[in-house]
């Protein structure tokens, strides 16, 4: 349906050729752009329905006073499960350290969160196919126990501002939520308008940059400089992720137009986390609760343990 | 007359809480107090963890996300 609106529109109407740059550039734009918008609202509609919000709060209640592994594994699964404004990351972090859950768990949640998510995961699938769903939410989960373990080791407590320690937190209270089907469909309809609202910028970005690729690089180039036998490309497409920044939905367009051209699973898996979970707005907000050298830490973690996932993938594949 | 708190760190998310507050009670004609709170410690006092989250009289009426103008219009004539 949305191939043959972009066909209609862009090679019909719009006279240019499937197998002009142009053409074909626009046409990945336009079937994209209507395809993930119509996704995305169904998706996210759907998904406000039926959830019964899990909220942060409730995590911490799951995750307080378990031993180290099986809180790290709660954390990273429901830091998947979990959607959160990145503007909550403080209080979160807060509010985990106030409940004595160690530093390193705390980051494996933090990790995990804005990597994977339900809409990612519906979008993926619906995009690049079940297989690499797999891989992509597979290979997350580890970079987040992972990192969160490494981190660990390094004592990270002695990073973390000395105010933070002091608060008190008070009994926390979740407001009920109305549970009759119009106030589902209200809230639905709000998740919609919020979360569409949100990340529509990134999304189109993504579709723009996907778009280019697949219109004007030729497929040689993808093949040779992101290829799985070029050692190096794992790395630089991790390096070159860091300072960009969008949300996990946005970064899915780039990805499908990469493997179209012949790039490596490994090095496309790879910038897609590091696009997705290393962001400069949200090491900004943490450096309210984290100093500096345990932040650089942060990121020199994450930054290998995808670069070994990167590699990992393309060598299995 | 209503004490109205918006908890936030200043995100945008919180901005848009609080305008739509102030605009919901303006079109209803109702007088209110409105303040936002950002000191992270003061937000902590209240339990919540997730911003932006409104406060109405000292009670938690709603955390995490932009509430709904039917939701604040509801909370303000009650």
């Amino acid at each position: 349906m949305f191939e043959q609106l972009a066909n209609l529109l862009i090679y019909h109407w719009g006279g240019l050729s499937p197998t002009s740059q142009l053409g074909a550039a626009l046409h990945f734009f336009v079937m994209d752009t209507t395809k993930i918008l119509v996704m995305l609202v169904l998706i996210i509609y759907l998904m406000g329905l039926f959830r019964t919000l899990l909220s942060p709060e409730k995590v911490r209640e799951y995750i307080r006073g378990r031993s180290t592994a099986l809180a790290r594994i709660f954390a990273v699964t429901l830091g998947a499960v979990t959607p959160f404004c990145s503007c909550s990351s403080i209080p979160l972090f807060i509010g985990f350290v106030e409940a004595g859950i160690p530093l390193g768990v705390t980051f494996s949640f933090l990790i995990a969160s804005p990597m994977i998510n339900e809409v990612a995961v519906v979008l993926l699938i619906g995009l690049l196919g079940w297989q690499l769903t797999f891989f992509y939410v597979a290979a997350g989960l580890t970079v987040a126990y992972v990192g969160g373990a490494l981190l660990e080791r390094f004592h990270p407590e002695q990073w973390v501002e000395p105010y933070v320690w002091k608060i008190q937190m008070g009994v926390v209270t979740s407001p009920a939520r109305d549970t009759s089907w119009r106030g589902r469909h209200e809230f639905a309809l709000g998740e919609v308008e919020e979360i569409v609202g949100r990340i529509w910028p990134w999304v189109l970005i993504g579709i723009g940059v996907g778009a280019a690729v697949h219109g004007y690089v030729p497929q040689t180039w993808a093949e040779t400089l992101a290829g799985k036998d070029n050692f190096l490309t794992v790395p630089l497409a991790v390096l070159i992720g860091i300072p960009l920044y969008s949300n996990a939905v946005g970064v899915i367009p780039l990805a499908e137009a990469m493997l179209n051209k012949g790039a490596a699973v490994g090095t496309t898996l790879a910038l897609m986390m590091s696009i997705a979970a290393i962001s400069l707005p949200e090491l900004i907000m943490l450096r309210k609760v984290i100093r500096w050298p345990g932040l650089l830490l942060f990121v020199a973690v994450l930054t290998m343990a995808i670069i070994l996932v990167g590699w990992t993938f393309n060598l299995l594949t | 007359m209503k004490q109205i708190k918006v908890l936030g760190s200043g995100c945008a998310n919180c901005k848009t809480t609080y305008t739509r507050i102030e605009q919901v009670a303006q079109d209803q004609g109702l007088k209110i107090m409105l303040e936002k709170v950002e000191d992270l410690a003061a937000i902590m006092s209240y339990g919540v963890m997730s911003t932006p989250a409104v406060v109405i009289d000292n009670k938690v009426v709603h955390a995490g996300g932009v509430p709904a103008k039917a939701k604040i219009a509801e909370w303000l004539t009650v």
